[in-house]
């Protein structure tokens, strides 16, 4: 039922004076369910919140960069919790190395408004939590060929790099 | 600055999250900024109209269990809108982006099951003839609030 709930909202819930009530009717339950379910889902940090979901760049934020290092295994959640509390980072997570080509283990994304500030943040960053000399990269974005709202109903998602 | 007035980003900032979870969460909202209901619901569909706002909906966490990953490609500069295009077809593919550097093709692939996953990552690279790296999420340290805008 949790799954169906957040099937049913991935595009979003219908703006309309009783949101939940056409949510419940969709996946046969009461609005009182539905209440329920996103409150106890909350709690759980199953849904991290609820709310306006931006589009970056339609708001002047244009320069969005993903900031990786290579940092110990033994020192990679330490220095990620300090990385993580930075109000500019919106996203941080540890993945595997590929050696030889890829050899960073932590990954941080940065959006901003443009590159000279996130530069600012991302030299910040480095300072905040002692990572001068650790191998590091900086990947800008540029040009966006597809992008669309990940599908709950299908599987688990990988957040939008 | 994109194009949202004063008060439209001051709403934004205020409602990226605790959307209110009663029957009726516009009428709330609307009884906080003194404004009323069919106010409140007109700006929030004029914002997803004009693609300010992609909806008013949940985000959820994500699961390191699950059938998704970040991949990224070595494209020659002269091959990327080609390959772009390959990666862009499969239909797991939700976010294809370029980025600066060596790796310039990014991608996340959400399958239905790790076989779909994995059928979609050999399908890019036998199309491409280019080897794809699988960067899997293995621990996520963010809690996502949304941030002012």
């Amino acid at each position: 039922m949790d799954r169906a709930l957040l099937a049913a909202i991935e595009d979003g819930l219908p703006v309309v004076s009783s949101p939940y009530a056409d949510i419940a009717r969709q996946i046969g339950t009461s609005e009182d369910d539905v209440i329920g379910r996103l409150k106890r889902l909350l709690g759980e940090g199953v849904v991290k919140r609820l709310g306006l979901v931006v589009r970056h760049r339609a708001v002047g934020f244009d320069a969005n960069a993903m900031v990786v290092w290579d940092i110990g295994d033994a020192d990679v959640d330490r220095v990620a919790e300090k990385l993580a509390a930075q109000p500019f980072v919106t996203l941080c997570y540890r993945r595997p190395r590929r050696l030889p080509e890829w050899p960073y283990n932590l990954f941080c994304m940065i959006h901003g408004r443009d590159r000279r500030t996130v530069r600012k943040q991302i030299a910040e960053l480095n300072a905040s939590a002692d990572l001068e000399g650790v191998p590091t990269a900086v990947l800008f974005s540029k040009r966006c060929f597809k992008q669309r709202g990940a599908r709950f109903s299908t599987a688990n998602m990988e957040p939008a790099a | 600055m994109g194009s949202v007035t004063s008060s439209e980003r001051e709403f934004i900032n205020a409602w990226q999250r605790d959307f209110p979870l009663e029957r009726r969460p516009f009428r709330r909202i609307a009884s906080m900024v003194e404004e009323t209901e069919t106010e409140v619901m007109a700006t929030v569909r004029d914002l997803i109209r004009r693609d300010v706002v992609s909806r008013l909906g949940a985000v959820v966490a994500p699961n390191t269990a699950g059938a998704s990953t970040l991949a990224a490609m070595a494209v020659p500069p002269a091959r990327l809108e080609e390959v772009a295009e390959i990666v862009s077809a499969e239909p797991a593919v939700n976010h294809n982006y370029e980025r600066e550097h060596a790796f310039n093709l990014w991608f996340v692939v959400t399958a239905s099951d790790a076989e779909e996953l994995r059928a979609t990552l050999d399908r890019i690279a036998r199309t491409t003839g280019l080897p794809v790296i699988d960067l899997p999420l293995e621990q996520s340290y963010h809690i996502d609030l949304g941030f002012p805008i």
